[in-house]
């Protein structure tokens, strides 16, 4: 049963977005300063840093996660995704992120990290998602910008275009 | 908003971790899903001088049905349960509520149960079941009711040695029906009432969190006619403040109106 000291730094291991990374960390560091300031992975954004505003949410095994409320040693060996891991090439756009262009939704982008890693586990886990779900997902997000309707309008979008290219 | 400085243990068995928790007392904290835990830490409102995470202990991952009861183990996560095909319909009606998907996908019933926050949906549908906490230390291992667990805000009957190791809540019977709502803010604020109802042929069983220190349960009777009059009665006696979010005579109120439907939902569907 290893024992990692409070005032060590430990490392850390794990797989972002398909590249193996690592890091050292004492135990009380946070999922979102490890990415951040260890590995210098700046896309996922940090709010409220207690759970509430949902900038900071990322996948974990592919099971959404607040980075905030994680802690950087609970993650090792595990597989993390983050917004920079949604662009399937550099200077191109995923279906989901290009329908939030296409629908202006977002403004300055603070929340946006975090809305897309959820809209994209949870489209993948339920294509079909009606408007009551994906409002109930992100009663998960607060976005001080947008009022949330064109958010709605792009997850919707986003989700018929990837049942087509699902069924092409 | 960092958490302060602690010591991780990542126990792979059960003995590890209490043994941890014997050596250490009060300066051991276990954390399982940690979304109630890391806001506190963060907040320095807990400050443990060691975690003991029991993630990695493959036996506590485990939620086992029976026809009598089902048995959920400490590492059990939320959202893994509300993906069962089939579960309890109060808790199925309960879950959704609980936080927001994303922390419901790391978040452990056992670890809402410990943490006991007044308005949480876990400790309430514990209490109008008739639940039980199983409590585990170096020492011993004891059942606690679900009435006797929850002494007062975020207060357990847990000694500081021990952990919960499962919970358990009986499966639901013929001739009972069940209904759970709440009123919030938003949806995924924390409750300003919360409602759980178990009818039977007898009475009523039904359980408000959010408004006293720690949820609370009362058998209220059978016959429609006199729950108004019971109603307000375990209102008044539920001893709410004025806070925040409602006034306590905002609350009391949602306890007769909220109180009522769900007593009527869990009456109409008794099977
Ligand atoms: S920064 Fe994590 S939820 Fe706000
Ligand atoms: S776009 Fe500014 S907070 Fe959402």
């Amino acid at each position: 049963m290893p024992r990692l000291s409070a005032t060590q730094r430990h490392s850390i291991r794990f797989t972002l977005n398909g590249t193996p990374v690592q890091g050292e960390a004492e135990p009380r560091m946070l999922l979102t300063d490890f990415l951040r300031h260890v590995l210098g992975a700046t896309g996922t954004h940090v709010g409220c840093e207690h759970g509430v505003c949902g900038a900071c949410t990322v996948q974990v095994d592919g099971a959404l996660a607040r980075a905030c409320l994680t802690l950087a040693v609970q993650v090792q060996g595990c597989e993390i995704r983050t917004v920079e891991g949604l662009a399937p090439a550099p200077g191109r756009l995923s279906i989901l992120q290009e329908a939030f262009r296409r629908h202006h939704a977002l403004q300055c982008g603070f929340c946006t990290a975090g809305i897309l890693m959820s809209l994209d586990a949870f489209l993948r886990a339920q294509p079909d998602a009606d408007e009551a779900a994906l409002r109930d997902l992100l009663s998960g997000h607060l976005c001080r910008c947008t009022g949330y309707a064109p958010i709605i309008a792009a997850a919707l979008d986003a989700a018929a275009r990837l049942r087509e290219t699902a069924h092409a | 908003m960092k958490p302060a400085k602690f010591d991780y243990v990542q126990a792979e068995a059960l003995d590890e971790a209490l043994a941890t928790l014997r050596a250490e007392g009060e300066g051991a904290r276990i954390i399982a899903g940690g979304q109630s835990l890391l806001p506190m830490l963060n907040m320095r409102l807990a400050r443990p001088a060691v975690l003991v995470d029991i993630m990695h202990i493959a036996a506590l991952a485990e939620a086992t049905a029976t026809t009598e009861t089902l048995r959920i183990g400490a590492a059990v996560r939320q959202a893994a349960l509300l993906a069962r095909p089939s579960l309890h319909p109060l808790l199925a009606a309960a879950l959704p509520w609980v936080g927001h998907a994303q922390t419901r996908s790391r978040g452990t019933l056992c670890g809402s149960v410990a943490h006991a926050d007044p308005s949480a949906e876990i400790p309430l549908v514990l209490l109008a079941l008739q639940g039980e906490i199983l409590l585990r230390s170096a020492r011993r291992a004891r059942r606690v009711a679900a009435t006797d667990f929850f002494t007062g805000m975020m207060q357990t009957a847990r000694h500081e040695d021990e952990m919960i190791e499962a919970i358990t809540i009986p499966q639901p019977r013929t001739g009972e029906g069940y209904a759970f709502r709440e009123v919030g803010r938003r949806h995924g604020d924390f409750a300003i009432v919360a409602c759980a109802a178990a009818a039977h042929a007898t009475g009523v069983r039904l359980a408000i969190g959010g408004v006293a220190d720690h949820p609370a349960a009362r058998e209220l009777p059978a016959d429609s006619a006199q729950w108004d009059d019971a109603l307000d009665a375990f209102a008044h006696a539920l001893d709410a403040r004025d806070d925040l979010h409602a006034t306590a005579t905002y609350r009391r109120q949602l306890v007769r109106k909220l109180g009522r439907q769900v007593m009527q939902e869990a009456a109409a569907c008794r099977a």
